[in-house]
């Protein structure tokens, strides 16, 4: 008798432990987005113009260098901050100055939102300055979008293919 | 961190103990955690093996082989998968419960720190290789980790372009990601088992297989598992789409959830924070250790039996440095040596019966000597009165032995009960010092400086070096091991014996010799 009890009792530790693992490897179910919900990811790495444009050297300069350093145009290597604008049925979702990245500031600016928004239609229009400006933007583009629920629409740049890709 | 040692420390006793009611003492499981997780971690390896034959690494065919692994080939490659997931989960399962007791048990600090500090990359490799697992399946969950786990890197400023752009749409995704994974799920955890064998380093004889007993029961409750709940992957990763409701393995991926809520520069200052926690924590406080075991040339013939018996390598054999005919003498590492007395207990010298010269065995604890043992063996037999007085050898991390102290019952506390000679227990009788005797400490399997009991039943059995001598009535003998918390087991036992004493035959004493020490023949006048 006692050793029936001894084995019912690993039978229901084993029981218990496989049921634990079991249950704990894929519930509760966790839930990222909200039902009716879906997902403008917007994200670009993109180099805007320098600071400061590039100058000619005179002669005199070029002679000054190192023969294996000798070059037409000198530039300052800061660029100018990326300024982004994502606007959702007019109202303004995201609007940010990106510095440059890099210790002297010569990197891409970078950026990767993820903003939550209501599954439906849209009207979505991105902005980027790049150069120095001051008002207004160089790149717009305007979209009508049909968002499912949890769909994930991708906002990327590149100014060598014309600007904003939706996809 | 004291009382959540002790709460820890109560919570594992009760566990034990209930557990101990179920299974024998070498099968119970929270004693055998460690080679547990050695025996997931073959499972893993081999299912692993296994599975990768049928997996296809290209990003677009991956969902589809695993798809054919856990459907059409169900009976055998999707057992598999089955099992390298459970085996997964249970290994973090024991790994976390593992780290637990050792840190509830205070075995982490002191010497000990080697195997803590060498455990906490094992454990962060262990997680990470779990984690880029899941990434191969493609699935909805696979998405959702490579997600959040790349957002979470491109937080540190050390990347050029965002990683988490590679999964912005369906077009920018790539293969080389999953060669990269690929060659992390591989390559962590083989670099994690080179650190495991480092880990027991400091470790004499570690215990990495379960009994087989244990073994064939995990591994027929994993078929089981395997069979009434297979895994399965979920819906296909898209990229099109954000993973909206994920089943998460919580084992792994708990932290997740917070990865994609919380400011990255918290997350990764935590993470941090935790990391360099777990890291100095040997040194939060430092352990006050006792003196390492001293040896003692002048009574040291070279044995070996100390060096055979401890249980953390601290102690060499190494060519005689004195002028005696013996070959070789012990020498401790204070740097390995936890001061358990295991080998002053296996010292031949140790001898109670020494009257002519000091009590001074080749090898002892500074702290807690020999001499002192029989001193308070000799005090707690000074007050027992009554035919069935019964002494107590008692381990620190045993039960409570002043609660069971009384007229009749005389207790002599100990580092460990390794640390008793087998000599003490023929002393105490012989020298009618108490009509039995009664050895207890931690639970069995459980010692908490490894091999005490174990070496203790083996001496007592007469199969280790220092053996009980024949002489000594075994009827008059009884051990207990019980734990911290078995006080009402020891009450019980010691009851038995006190019973058994009053039925038992007639004990007929060795003669004293001459030159018999006046405390013992004030006892045996008692």
């Amino acid at each position: 008798m006692r050793d029936f009890f001894k084995y019912t009792g690993q039978f229901v530790f084993f029981l218990l432990v496989a049921a634990f693992i079991g249950y704990f490897s894929n519930q509760p179910v966790y839930q990222q987005t909200p039902d009716g919900m879906a997902q403008i990811k917007l994200s670009f790495a993109h180099g805007a113009a320098r600071k400061v444009d590039c100058r000619k050297l005179s002669s005199k300069e070029i002679a000054q260098l190192p023969a294996n350093e000798r070059r037409p145009n000198t530039c300052a290597r800061e660029r100018v901050p990326v300024h982004v604008q994502l606007v959702l049925d007019g109202e303004l979702l995201y609007d940010a100055q990106l510095q440059a990245t890099g210790l002297s500031r010569d990197g891409p600016a970078r950026t990767y939102q993820k903003l939550i928004v209501p599954a439906g239609p849209h009207t979505i229009i991105a902005r980027l300055r790049d150069t120095r400006r001051d008002t207004g933007f160089d790149y717009e583009a305007e979209r009508q979008v049909m968002l499912k629920p949890f769909q994930n629409l991708a906002i990327d740049f590149k100014a060598d293919t014309g600007g904003f890709q939706f996809r | 961190m004291n009382m959540a040692r002790l709460v820890l420390r109560r919570g594992f006793d009760l566990t034990e103990g209930v557990l101990g009611r179920v299974f024998p003492p070498a099968w119970n499981p929270m004693l055998n955690l460690g080679a547990l997780g050695f025996f997931f971690y073959w499972i893993i390896t081999v299912s692993g093996i296994y599975v990768y034959i049928f997996f296809d690494t290209g990003v677009d065919n991956a969902y589809a082989s695993i798809e054919y692994i856990t459907h059409e080939q169900w009976y055998l490659a999707g057992i598999m998968r089955s099992f390298h997931r459970y085996a997964s989960d249970a290994l973090i399962v024991v790994m976390m419960l593992h780290l637990l007791r050792e840190f509830a048990r205070d075995r982490y600090r002191g010497v000990r720190w080697f195997s803590w500090v060498t455990g906490v990359p094992i454990m962060v490799m262990v997680f990470v290789a779990g984690i880029s697992g899941y990434w191969l399946v493609w699935d909805k969950l696979a998405q959702y980790i490579a997600i959040v786990s790349t957002e979470w890197l491109d937080m540190l400023p050390i990347f050029g372009e965002p990683i988490a752009r590679n999964f912005m749409s369906p077009d920018a995704l790539e293969s080389r990601f999953f060669t990269l994974m690929i060659f992390m799920h591989i390559a962590i955890p083989l670099i994690a088992l080179a650190i495991l064998w480092i880990h027991l380093q400091r470790v004499a004889k570690p215990r990495i297989n379960p009994p087989r007993g244990l073994a064939y029961s995990v591994f027929v409750a994993l078929i089981a598992l395997s069979l009434a709940h297979p895994a399965l992957s979920q819906a296909p990763a898209d990229l099109a789409v954000v993973p909206g409701n994920v089943g998460l393995d919580w084992f792994y991926l708990p932290l997740f959830p917070l990865l994609e809520t919380l400011p990255g520069s918290l997350t990764w200052g935590m993470s941090a924070c935790l990391l360099v926690i777990m890291i100095a924590m040997p040194w939060l406080p430092p352990l006050k250790r006792a003196r390492p075991a001293a040896v003692d040339l002048a009574n040291c013939n070279g044995c070996a039996r100390c060096f055979h018996d401890c249980p953390y390598n601290a102690i060499a054999m190494v060519a005689r440095s004195d002028d005696t005919a013996f070959e070789r003498e012990p020498v401790v590492n204070p740097d390995f040596c936890v001061s358990c007395g295991l080998c002053a207990g296996a010292c031949p010298t140790s001898m109670p019966f020494r009257r002519l010269s000091a009590l001074s065995p080749g090898i002892d604890l500074p702290d807690r000597t020999m001499a002192q043992l029989r001193d308070l063996t000799e005090k707690a037999a000074r007050s027992l009165t009554g035919t069935q007085r019964i002494m107590v050898f008692g381990c620190d991390s045993g039960p409570d032995l002043a609660a069971v102290s009384s007229a009749s019952v005389g207790v002599v506390p100990l580092v460990c009960i390794g640390q008793l000679p087998p000599t003490f227990i023929d002393y105490v009788l012989s020298r009618n010092l108490a009509d039995g005797v009664l050895l207890t400490g931690c639970r069995e399997n459980s010692c908490n400086a490894r091999s005490g009991i174990e070496w203790t039943n083996n001496r007592l059995a007469g199969e280790r070096d220092p053996n009980l001598r024949a002489r000594v009535p075994r009827d008059r003998l009884r051990t207990a091991w019980v734990g911290a918390t078995g006080g009402r087991h020891l009450r019980d036992a010691l009851e038995t014996l006190a019973r058994e004493l009053n039925d038992a035959d007639d004990y007929v004493r060795p003669a004293l010799a001459a030159k018999c020490p006046p405390a013992a023949r004030e006892a045996v006048d008692a």
